[in-house]
């Protein structure tokens, strides 16, 4: 044991005390998330809407006064008819458009409820979901504070109905560090071992390899859920995106994907024989089809079968549709059991094949 | 022996930080000698060298290699060096004939002259069979008389030699230093470090540098008066044991 | 018993292409300090990695400590230290961590074997908390050797642990190993350089992958065939080329200030006829005396061989 703590603090020491690399490490996620909440924010706060109100009445008024009041967006104008809303959003410059009906008056003061319709241009499936999410809080925030009634609001998406393609980048930002710390880290500093010729002394050592892994897997397994920490705080705070599920099932899944890109990140050590090879090994070997097969960038039912069926093979794409089950839709274990095995029988074998691997002698 | 100066070094020196690493050394090298600059690790012999290639600026001093000032005109120091290390001379996945092309057109020559000097070379060093074999399959004391012979392909006023013969074996050692001994005849300036005490011997003239200044400086039967000693590796051992400084 | 045996290993790499070890023998006794002598590329290191069990040899047999390489190698890498031809060492670990983590590699502690290295150690103590990538050479070595005994093995294999290390850290370096001998630890040891051969017990040299001779550095010299001479005049340059033209030389190389040469036929006659050449070729001061040979005089004579 004493022997396992000696060996993690030396990886420790070997990663604090390259500060640029560590740099690159936490300022990957931080870089990322900014970037693309900065873009999104600015367009959101930006946003403008028009307002259709069929009811013309005092609550409509109302609404479309509070949603003037808002920041984030900006009334463009009011129209008078579905048309025009239509016209308005193939002018491009609309985002969003606000309906309330004919009945509306007449639905909440008989039935105790009423509907809103927000319509949304979801070519933009990001800006499209954040806007609707905006203007649902903006009516049920006016609707707590002053009525007796509830409004319902229906969302429609236009243009791109089923939000292919995107959900969130952040269960993708997630997949990615998750890859990149793991898979490159660990099979660089493993690698690095044979380009310095420690590796030599260590295998003629008395040490157990599987220690020497372990002892290779944990600092990486601890600095990735540092990452994963710090991508859930500054998606919650900075970009509003919360996780609706639980936080606890959140990481253990990551955890259990952590050690999948651990064993991919120990198979490629096996076969390269300096840094650089390792490097790109894992960045085109694995952060391409992370990328690629996931989902997060490009809508994977879009693609031909086979690439669709190459990328089952992908853990990350695995990973990402939990991740987004549990954030986004909140569902629990029930709901994602089915992947949450195949992840784990991935792992399982990937584990088994890179341990036997392991190479005890050179060459 | 013909005393044409072709390096002039005048008190020069190399800080880092708070550290000096050279320490006002001074000499002269004349043209055609065999020069040896011996000294123990970390006495300054790298960093010494790199001022004189061009590649690192001295703190204070002058120095003046083939007549260039190691200040201001380093690109045409460069034109008139050749340099050869132990760790790096030769690309190992190009043959030998392709590194010799490659170096000869990075020092300017025409293809003629490539051509005649390639045949010349390879014939010299009996390698005649081994023109198209990648450098890395070769053993390490014929890449090592490659790599000397390409070093001075271009016919420079000053070849400068970083420990060439570390781990060759005792023959091919030798036939390195016939080589070297070709050079000088030429009226090529031979300026070489070395580890092993009896290729000391081989030098016209020997400088022993000790942390970072120059200790003694004159042939090796000289020096061997000088500190009564019957071989040069007695004469090294009693000026680098007098070191302080331990560090590269 | 004896610490290593080696029958008859051989080694090839990229398919049978090189061969770097043909058909290698020799033993070593417990408590013996054995020199490999030999240049870059004849074997040595090949060998060390199949006696350190991290490679595994086309064929032969091999035991350590009495244990056999191949199937042992749990046990053998238990009871040996090895230090790599590059230093290695963690450039980015101080002294002290370097040595800690290795001590702890074995389930042991520093304190514990302080006493074998402590000679050694004391030599870089001052510097324990400097990174051992900013040692210079000799001290990086020190400390390589350090974290190869802190486990006190039974068996030590350092493979060059001289290369590119100046004259005084050689010299400093092989009289610790001399007193890691008096401790009964068995030490097989690789250099290039011939002048460290006679500071061995035994030596072997050995030369593209096969051994040229095994002796004492004392029975190495005595076997030299013949007579050895050395020759000086005041222009040892044009010398050289006058000699190749000399009839009856066996060889002639340069050795220090001096050139070495042998006869083919030795006699009283050969050494008038050599002395008339080199007067007529107009050569003064001549200097003509026999001499011992030593062990790189033995090496080239049987690589000439």
């Amino acid at each position: 044991m004493k022997q396992l703590a000696t060996f993690i603090r030396k990886e420790f020491y070997h990663m604090f005390r390259d500060r640029k690399t560590l740099l690159i490490l936490f300022g990957l996620p931080i870089a990322q998330i900014l970037l693309f909440g900065f873009a999104l924010t600015n367009e959101i706060k930006n946003s403008r809407i028009v307002v259709c109100d069929y009811a013309k009445c005092g609550i409509s008024r109302q609404l479309t006064e509070k949603f003037a009041a808002n920041n984030n967006f900006i009334v463009e104008e009011a129209l008078l008819s579905h048309h025009q809303i239509e016209d308005a959003f193939r002018s491009g410059r609309i985002k969003l458009a606000v309906v309330f009906p004919l009945d509306f008056e007449d639905d909440y003061q008989h039935l105790n409820q009423a509907h809103v319709q927000l319509i949304a241009d979801a070519t933009d499936p990001n800006t499209a979901n954040m806007l609707t999410a905006y203007a649902t809080n903006i009516i049920m925030e006016y609707q707590n504070l002053s009525l007796p009634y509830q409004i319902n609001t229906e969302t429609r998406m236009i243009y791109n109905p089923e939000l292919k393609g995107a959900i969130n980048f952040v269960p993708g930002v997630m997949a990615l560090v998750l890859m990149l710390v793991c898979v490159m880290m660990t099979s660089a500093s493993i690698v690095r071992e044979k380009e310095y010729g420690t590796m030599e002394v260590l295998l003629v050592s008395p040490l157990n390899p599987f220690m020497l892994i372990i002892s290779k897997a944990i600092p990486y397994l601890l600095l990735s859920l540092v990452n994963l920490i710090v991508i859930i705080l500054l998606s919650i705070t900075l970009l509003g995106v919360p996780v609706n599920g639980s936080l606890l099932l959140l990481f253990l899944i990551s955890i259990l994907f952590i050690i999948t890109a651990l064993s991919l990140g120990l198979l490629i050590s096996n076969v390269a024989q300096t840094q650089q090879t390792a490097i790109l090994v894992s960045l085109i070997g694995l952060m391409v089809p992370t990328i690629l097969f996931t989902g997060f960038t490009f809508p994977l039912e879009n693609m031909p079968v086979v690439l669709q069926w190459l990328a089952n093979i992908v853990p990350a794409k695995w990973y990402y549709t939990i991740v987004k089950s549990i954030m986004i839709k909140g569902l629990g274990f029930g709901a994602i059991w089915k992947e949450t095995l195949v992840l784990a029988v991935m792992t399982c074998l990937l584990l088994m094949i890179s341990f036997k691997k392991f190479k005890v002698r050179l060459e | 022996m013909q005393k044409d100066i072709v390096i002039q070094v005048n008190n020069l020196t190399k800080c880092f930080g708070d550290f000096t690493a050279v320490d006002t050394i001074s000499f002269e090298v004349y043209r055609g000698e065999v020069f040896g600059f011996l000294g123990a690790n970390g006495a300054g012999k790298t960093t010494a060298m790199r001022m004189l290639c061009g590649l690192s600026t001295p703190t204070s001093g002058e120095a003046a290699i083939a007549g260039y000032d190691v200040y201001r005109q380093t690109e045409n120091i460069k034109k008139s060096i050749g340099y050869m290390s132990q760790k790096f001379s030769l690309y190992e996945d190009l043959t030998v004939a392709e590194n010799i092309k490659l170096f000869g057109g990075i020092y300017g020559l025409t293809n003629q002259e490539i051509k005649e000097k390639s045949a010349q070379l390879t014939g010299r060093l009996y390698m005649n069979d081994q023109r198209h074999k990648m450098v890395g399959s070769l053993p390490l004391g014929w890449k090592q008389k490659l790599a000397f012979s390409i070093a001075i392909i271009h016919q420079p006023k000053i070849v400068f030699l970083d420990e060439p013969t570390g781990g060759v074996d005792p023959v091919t050692r030798r036939q390195f230093w016939n080589l070297i001994y070709d050079a000088a005849a030429q009226g090529i300036t031979v300026f070489i470090t070395t580890h092993y005490m009896d290729e000391a011997e081989y030098c016209n003239r020997i400088s022993m540098m000790v942390d970072g200044k120059i200790k003694a400086l004159d042939s090796p039967s000289n020096l061997k008066r000088q500190f009564s000693s019957g071989s040069m590796y007695e004469v090294f051992l009693r000026l680098a044991r007098g070191a302080q400084r331990t560090s590269d | 018993m004896k610490s290593i045996v080696i029958e008859n290993i051989s080694k090839t790499y990229d398919q049978g292409e090189v061969k770097a070890l043909k058909g290698v023998s020799f033993k070593v006794g417990q408590g013996e300090l054995f020199g490999l002598i030999g240049p870059d590329g004849a074997g040595k290191t090949t060998l060390f990695r199949i006696l350190t069990t991290l490679l595994l040899a086309d064929s032969g047999d091999a035991m350590v400590d009495g244990l056999e390489v191949m199937t042992a190698y749990k046990k053998i890498r238990r009871r040996i230290g090895y230090m790599p031809g590059r230093f290695s060492l963690y450039q980015d670990l101080s002294v002290e961590e370097n040595l800690n983590l290795f001590a702890s590699l074995s389930g042991t502690s520093v304190a514990e074997n302080y006493d074998l290295i402590r000679d050694i150690y004391v030599h870089i103590e001052p510097f324990k908390k400097r990174r051992a990538g900013q040692l210079s050479g000799g001290m990086k070595q020190k400390l390589a050797l350090c974290c190869a005994l802190i486990h006190r093995p039974r068996v030590l294999f350092l493979d060059e642990p001289t290369t590119g290390v100046d004259a005084v850290s050689r010299q400093e370096f092989w009289e610790m190993l001399k007193r890691l001998k008096e401790q009964g630890i068995t030490i097989l040891v690789s250099t290039p350089y011939m002048d460290e051969a006679t500071l061995c017990d035994r030596i072997a040299l050995i030369q593209s992958g096969e051994i040229l001779s095994i002796d004492t550095p004392q029975g190495i010299v005595e076997k030299y065939r013949g007579n050895l001479y050395a020759v000086k005049s005041t222009d040892i340059g044009r010398l050289i080329h006058d000699m190749q033209d000399a009839a009856n030389i066996r060889s002639c190389y340069a050795f220090g200030e001096f050139l070495h040469v042998s006869f083919e036929r030795d006699n009283a006659t050969a050494h008038q006829k050599l002395d008339k050449y080199l007067k007529d070729k107009g050569h003064s001061d001549v200097v003509f005396r026999q001499i011992t040979p030593g062990v790189e005089d033995c090496f080239i004579d049987l690589m000439n061989e």
